[in-house]
């Protein structure tokens, strides 16, 4: 008697301990895959409030260059193009400072310095975009309008990027402070490629008779080249979403212009200027969301693809990249 | 050490060897300096918002608010903001990084990473846009008004948007570096895997789960651009749930393009105050890590 | 027969942690030297001081004094001693974004050299004189980490025979593979003696009793003994030599 109550106590506890588990597993279970679903949730939301601009227009929005609240007519040109060109230059600027950096960090730094300045570095990622974008009007604009720009007109003035009155907010100080900000982002990324190196390699090079740079050539950055490759187009991706420090250093002009020193937009910078605009209803804000889908299209594709290769580097042992 | 000095230096000739080692010294130097090319901006935005914004740092700035050219508003309505959605995006950001590191093996554990990753890469503009679509949306079936769009209540949607993933996957991580032998020793006692899950684990993660939280918060407190198309902003204090509120960032953003100095300095006053507590988080956390750390 | 490296009092450390104190030895041109001894009684430390390879390791140092031809090693450019002293290392590191073929040429490469007939001719002297030629000759141009362990090896070496160095130092070249690879490495090992000075690191006796000329057996970073092979193993003077060799311990 005393035995097979103590027996059938000892399954209650352990059939409700197995009771909790199942509920516990299912609920966290329910709320990821609640989260999973919220990105479904925010498609079609999107384009339930995009549908209007989406069945007005079709696909000429993306080949419409005009954006005319007063006729309703409005294309996505102009802020793709100012999204891509922006990007493009702080891509330019900020992968050679990025992986210099990471090189630094990675290969020539001594170990004492090197946490605290990986730190700092990282330190760039933590100040909001709005402080960025203040500090551009009042610090980079100047130095932009006054000495960079004018500098770079004197040297490259006849190229038709560098036409235009310079006044510091426009597409190329646009793209000078997407490169700072995206800086810590490639660099990041770009180190853990160059650690992911084995020393053996490094050594092969250095055995060789090779100088401390041209091992890193040779050995290191071409073993780590696609995770390289994938920090840089993750910081793209970042570029290509940042919105408020653009917002502030563009210029805000919905034209199309080939040269640098004009004034642009991003479809960041739009939708951050115009969204007030309007009733809710109105057939800009459904294009304004229309092309906040586009964007989120184009960061979509650019982070998998970025996700794709680095994680592929990192989670190769050996062998190498390819 | 002259011997030492002399042989960092490349010898002092010419020839194809010199010229490599030459070569050297100055790929050093290019990294050395593109690194101080990166901390420049940094130490630029901290001088300027100390030099700039000190001064604008008076009781004022918080006794009034945005429409004096104070910041009072400013400060309640992020508190709010954060707080609400904080209580939204913890919860779940920490379940979900919990099914991901405990139940989240195979195909399906996969999958949701995967998708979890990809939300912690959405713009913020547009998740902004996304929070009014969606009251946009329940205005069309007529179950609340479309000015509800702008409000607070769709600025912490966004926010909330915006914290979860990034809370789930910090949470991931941080229960990852509980070692598997805490887990097994946990179950080997015969304690139920819940509440080995609850008791040991969480616990046991605890400081790099309380990283997280922390650095989600810093994130969402320093947003602008989602709250310019829901919470939209206000020159009043916070009117309630349904109206539009002000946030810090959002002043820094309207300060800085006014034409009066007095906000522009206020602007600068406000960055200070914001870069200052971005700060202090990322380097408490760090701290909380380094401290955990170093007990174990 | 002049000594091509002389080594008289070297020490070294990893940071606090001494490595090999005070050795004083020569290795004799065209000779093969071998260095046994238990793990972790400095090996390899020895000969990676050889090649400045030593220093490369955070917190490192050495002291003492090698002479290449006479000449201090640590007067000279570290960059030029390693062209000279070349090394292979105990798990092969071919460059697997790089053919075979530019796996061989990349020390030439390095030091400048573009013509690609003379490129050429330096990759096929050199995977012949690691016997690998015969093997890869149709399948220059595949990633260097498509060969099998062995094969990887013997790439190796014929890397660092490409940029002629006087001095070829292995470090337990074979210990990674299997007997068959291992004893196409000696093979090769009695062949490269001709041109070059080799000193090898082996933990097998039986290897360093098949190749070497002279052994020199290490413990606890103390040289203990240093004589031609034979006599070392067959009448060794020190008491730790004979224990060792009669597997007492290591």
């Amino acid at each position: 008697m005393q035995i097979s109550e103590v027996v059938r106590g000892r399954f209650r506890n352990i059939r409700r301990g197995a009771l909790g588990d199942t509920l516990f597993q299912w609920l966290t279970s329910l709320v990821a895959i609640g989260v999973v679903a919220l990105l479904g949730v925010i498609a079609v939301v999107l384009l339930i409030a995009a549908s209007a601009s989406i069945q007005t227009f079709g696909p000429s929005f993306l080949t419409g260059m005009t954006w005319d609240s007063v006729a309703d007519v409005y294309g996505a040109v102009p802020f793709v193009s100012g999204t891509l060109v922006t990007s493009a230059l702080a891509l330019l600027i900020g992968v050679p400072i990025s992986l210099g950096v990471a090189i630094f960090l990675s290969e020539l730094a001594p170990a004492k310095v090197r946490v605290p300045l990986t730190y700092v570095v990282e330190l760039l990622a933590a100040v909001p975009s709005v402080v960025y974008g203040l500090w551009g009007i009042f610090v980079l604009a100047p130095a932009m309008a006054n000495v960079i720009e004018p500098g770079l007109q004197g040297v490259l003035g006849f190229l038709p990027i560098f036409q235009g009155t310079p006044r510091g907010a426009d597409k190329f100080a646009a793209g000078v402070i997407l490169a700072i900000m995206i800086i810590p982002t490639i660099s990041a990324v770009s180190r853990e490629a160059l650690r992911a190196v084995p020393q053996s390699q490094r050594e092969a090079a250095l055995s060789l008779g090779a100088t401390r740079w041209e091992s890193t050539r040779l050995a290191v950055l071409r073993y780590a080249r696609a995770g390289i490759f994938g920090a840089i187009v993750l910081g793209l991706g970042r570029a290509v979403g940042e919105t408020m420090a653009v917002t502030m250093m563009i210029g805000n002009s919905n034209g199309i212009s080939l040269s640098l020193l004009d004034p642009g937009q991003t479809i960041a910078s739009l939708i951050a200027n115009n969204f007030g605009e309007g009733g809710p209803v109105s057939l800009q804000k459904s294009a304004l969301i229309e092309l906040g889908l586009v964007l989120m299209l184009m960061s979509l594709v650019i982070n998998v693809f970025a996700r794709l290769m680095v994680s592929r580097v990192l989670r190769r042992g050996e062998g190498g990249a390819e | 050490m002259i011997g030492g000095l002399r042989r960092a230096l490349p010898p002092f000739r010419f020839d194809r060897q010199g010229r490599r080692l030459w070569k050297d010294l100055a790929m050093s130097v290019a990294a050395l300096l593109c690194v101080v090319i990166a901390l420049v901006p940094l130490g630029s935005i901290l001088v300027e918002a100390g030099a700039r914004g000190l001064a604008a740092i008076r009781p004022s700035l918080f006794l009034l608010d945005t429409r004096d050219g104070g910041i009072g508003n400013a400060i309640q309505g992020t508190l709010i903001l954060v707080a609400l959605a904080s209580g939204i995006a913890l919860p779940v950001g920490i379940l979900t990084g919990i099914y991901l590191s405990e139940f989240g093996k195979g195909r399906v554990g996969d999958a949701v990473r995967f998708f979890v990753d990809i939300m912690t890469q959405i713009p913020s503009i547009v998740v902004g846009i996304f929070a009014y679509s969606v009251i946009l949306s329940l205005s069309f079936a007529g179950l609340v008004s479309p000015r509800l769009a702008f409000s607070t209540i769709t600025g912490v949607i966004a926010l909330s948007t915006i914290m979860i993933p990034f809370v789930a996957r910090t949470s991931e991580e941080a229960l990852r570096l509980v070692p598997v032998s805490t887990r097994e020793a946990a179950l080997a006692l015969g304690i139920p895997r819940h509440r080995a899950i609850l008791r040991v684990v969480l616990p046991s993660g605890g400081s790099g789960l309380l990283t997280g939280a922390l650095l989600g918060v810093a994130r969402v407190a320093g947003e602008t651009a989602p709250l310019l198309v829901t919470a939209f902003g206000s020159l009043y204090g916070f009117a309630g749930l349904n109206q539009p509120v002000e946030s810090l960032p959002h002043t820094i953003y309207t300060f800085a393009l006014s034409p009066s100095s007095a906000e522009n300095q206020a602007a600068w006053g406000a960055s200070l105050i914001l870069v200052l507590m971005m700060l202090l988080i990322s380097i408490s956390s760090r701290v909380i890590v380094h401290l955990r750390s170093v007990r174990e | 027969m002049a000594a091509k490296i002389e080594i008289k009092g070297l020490s070294a450390w990893y940071g606090s942690k001494k490595a090999i104190l005070d050795i004083t030895m020569d290795f004799a041109e065209h000779d093969v030297t071998a260095i046994i001894g238990p793990s972790g009684c400095g090996k390899s430390t020895l000969i990676r001081c050889l090649n400045r390879m030593h220093e490369t390791i955070p917190k490192a140092r050495a002291e003492g004094s090698v002479r290449l031809d006479g000449e201090d090693i640590y007067e000279l450019p570290a960059v030029s001693v390693r062209r000279r002293i070349g090394m292979v290392f105990q798990k092969a590191n071919p460059f697997p974004t790089m053919s075979i073929y530019d796996n061989v040429a990349a020390g030439l490469r390095l030091n400048g050299e573009r013509n690609r007939d003379t490129l050429d001719a330096a990759v096929l002297k050199s995977l012949q004189s690691a016997a690998l030629w015969d093997e890869v000759k149709d399948s220059l141009d595949k990633s260097g980490a498509s060969l099998s362990g062995g094969q990887q090896q013997r790439l190796c070496i014929a890397r660092a025979l490409a940029v002629e160095p006087e001095v070829l130092l292995m470090d337990e070249p074979c210990s990674a593979l299997d007997p068959i690879a291992t004893a196409k490495i000696e093979d090769l090992i009695f062949d490269l003696k001709r041109q070059y000075t080799v000193v090898i690191v082996t933990h097998n006796m039986q290897q360093a009793a098949r190749v070497a000329d002279k052994t020199a057996f290490l413990y606890l970073g103390k040289l203990i003994e240093f004589n031609a092979t034979r006599d070392l193993f067959e009448r060794p003077g020190q008491e730790l030599t004979e224990k060792y060799i009669t597997g007492r311990f290591g």
